[in-house]
């Protein structure tokens, strides 16, 4: 019955130190990376820049997981969830100095296809208003047109073929053909049928959506429990309502992952679409700088792309957990 | 008191103290006619299976009926049709005169699954009712009631995952009971629960009838529990399905369970099913 007290006392203390010494993890590995940044010389391969923009990033770095690792040790909400992350952001760290000494002071891949992260910085930091604004602004405006526009018509097309056998006879087989057809491989009619390279991508990006989500829509609908309208019925509900009070909100999760599936091809139709046929959004811009050899603008393009695209997906799923909490512990995915 | 009645009972069922009328008087009817119904399924390969053939049953307003019978003996056929789920081949249903054609919410339906809707919370799906038929604005607070009726005030904002098998079951029998039918139909629906939960659910019903004076048709496998809450028990035999016997249950109620004419009308009705103490020849070796 007796426990110990010095042994036990000694593995919660080796316990807790350790736990805590994965939180000094990031700041360490970013101040490792200092060391090589400020010690070796820039190789003369690379074009300099007019201000030290990965040592700003370090620094910041440094500063913010300095500040969350003092954090961790007050607050202990604040350290499980450092904690749990803290070898990633740490590795990352690492990863950003590995490829700085390989780049920018070693120059050990060619230089004009692997610009120096300071490069890619200098061209966020001097050039963020036109490619925030220009760029990802009108690839915003194209995206969204033809996401909701694709999104919408696949809900109603679905549900139509979901709950009506003559709607299904005629559309079921124009699903199944047009469907599985790549909606780039349609950029040769597009570019003939519209009036703008605009509104042929709006098509494109809707034609994407749209497939996904009428399928996984009609198939959310034809898997409910036909019980669920057997009681709907009997408690009072008439077509209209069981459709949009029972079918609707029970294929719910399946219109989702449509959605899901929808804007993930939508992201590629759009990137398709502005590096073959639409003269701006940041697609094009990619595009661009790629035939003028900036590489390190097309690396900033693609950050932009990333972190975009990373926070509709993420809004996406927010949207989903606040729309199907009864979820929980029915289906996961 | 057993096997004697026929098939088409005329006379009332024996009302006993609890039964008298206490609920409005204007939703006291909710009498069930169902005349030579017969209803048979189509296989897969064409053959037809009969499911109910020539069945006849009267159902006096805010009678308990209990249908008993083994599996396959069209029991819930017969519910499904009385709830216009399936529609007969031949013969016909009247509730108060009027013939039955498809489902309406003056016939509540409980199942053995709660079928709750799982993307509403508890309020949600007793307020469904209401607001399929438009009248949820003016009745809100009805939801309120109900949800206390069934024990469930407490949690009207629980999603359906989150409640037990027979608190599920109560607010199933809420969702139903807001609409004031005037006929409920139960297809086993104490047949997933727990020994205890159950004979609650038992008393929960008997208590909601004797407050609203419904009408109520059971189907159970239950010989106990058909014996402990209604006035008659509609036993059926399978293939072909048909009623076999109603017995009148004529025991005052609160019924104890173990009482000796209990045990007698027990035995009578097990009897009746062939589970009458001798050992059958099997049907089949194992």
């Amino acid at each position: 019955m007796m426990r110990n007290p010095r042994c036990g006392g000694l593995s919660r203390l080796k316990r807790e130190y350790g736990q805590r010494a994965v939180c000094w993890w990031p700041f360490l590995s970013a101040v490792l990376a200092v060391v090589p940044e400020l010690l070796l010389p820039d190789s003369p391969d690379h074009p300099p820049v007019n201000r030290p923009y990965f040592f700003y990033l370090l620094t910041a770095a440094a500063a913010y997981f300095f500040a969350a690792a003092l954090a961790a040790h007050a607050h202990a909400g604040f350290r499980a969830r450092l904690e749990g992350k803290a070898y990633f952001y740490g590795a990352s760290l690492l990863f950003l100095n590995i490829l700085n000494v390989v780049t920018d002071k070693l120059a050990a891949l060619p230089p004009i296809f692997f610009p120096s992260p300071d490069r890619i910085l200098s061209v966020l930091a001097q050039d963020w208003r036109y490619l925030l604004a220009d760029c990802l602004g009108s690839s915003a405006v194209l995206l969204f047109s033809g996401f909701f526009s694709g999104a919408l018509c696949g809900i109603v097309t679905g549900i139509a073929v979901g709950f009506s056998k003559k709607a299904a006879y005629w559309v079921n087989p124009l699903i199944r053909i047009l469907g599985p057809i790549p909606p780039t491989a349609w950029i040769p009619i597009v570019l003939v049928a519209f009036p703008t390279t605009f509104w042929g991508g709006v098509f494109l990006i809707a034609l994407s959506v749209w497939f996904p989500t009428t399928v996984m829509t009609s198939s959310g609908i034809l898997n409910v429990q036909n019980a669920y309208f057997e009681v709907s019925s009997t408690l009072g509900a008439g077509r209209w309502f069981q459709i949009f009070r029972v079918g609707i909100p029970a294929s719910m999760p399946f219109i989702f992952i449509g959605l899901f599936t929808g804007t993930c091809s939508s992201f590629i139709t759009l990137m398709t679409a502005e590096m073959v046929g639409v003269k701006n959004g940041i697609g094009w811009y990619i595009n661009w700088q790629r035939e003028m050899l900036s590489y390190a603008n097309v690396y900033a393009g693609l950050i932009i792309i990333a972190v975009s695209f990373y926070s509709l997906i993420t809004l996406l799923f927010k949207l989903r957990d606040h729309l199907l909490v009864w979820q929980k512990g029915v289906i996961k995915w | 008191m057993v096997g004697g009645t026929p098939q088409r009972d005329a006379s009332p069922a024996a009302r006993t103290s609890s039964a008298s009328p206490a609920g409005p008087a204007a939703e006291a009817p909710g009498a069930l006619r169902v005349d030579r119904v017969s209803k048979s399924f189509r296989r897969h390969d064409g053959t037809e299976i009969p499911a109910l053939s020539d069945i006849s049953l009267d159902v006096e307003a805010g009678a308990f009926i209990s249908v008993i019978g083994p599996s396959g003996c069209g029991k819930s056929t017969l519910l499904r049709l009385i709830a216009g789920l399936e529609q007969a081949d031949a013969g016909e249903l009247r509730l108060d005169g009027r013939l039955i054609t498809a489902p309406h919410a003056e016939r509540g339906l409980v199942f053995q699954n709660p079928l709750l809707f799982p993307w509403l919370n508890l309020h949600a799906n007793v307020a469904f009712g209401l607001k399929a038929r438009k009248i949820y604005r003016e009745n809100k607070a009805e939801v309120e009631h109900f949800l206390h009726l069934v024990g469930l005030a407490d949690f009207d904002r629980a999603y359906p995952h989150q409640l037990s098998g027979g608190m599920a079951q109560r607010a199933a029998l809420a969702r139903a009971l807001i609409n004031r039918p005037r006929l409920l139909l139960l297809d086993e629906p104490l047949g997933a629960l727990d020994a205890f939960t159950r004979m609650n659910m038992q008393d929960e019903i008997l208590r909601i009838r004797q407050d609203r004076n419904i009408t109520m048709i059971m189907v159970t496998h239950d010989v106990d529990e058909a014996l402990y809450l209604s006035d008659r028990v509609v036993v059926m035999t399978p293939g072909p399905a048909k009623i076999e016997t109603v017995a009148s249950v004529n025991l005052a109620r609160p019924r104890a369970r173990g009482g000796e004419d209990f045990l007698r009308l027990r035995s009578a009705v097990l009897k009746i099913l062939n589970f009458g103490g001798q050992i059958k020849e099997p049907a089949y070796q194992i």
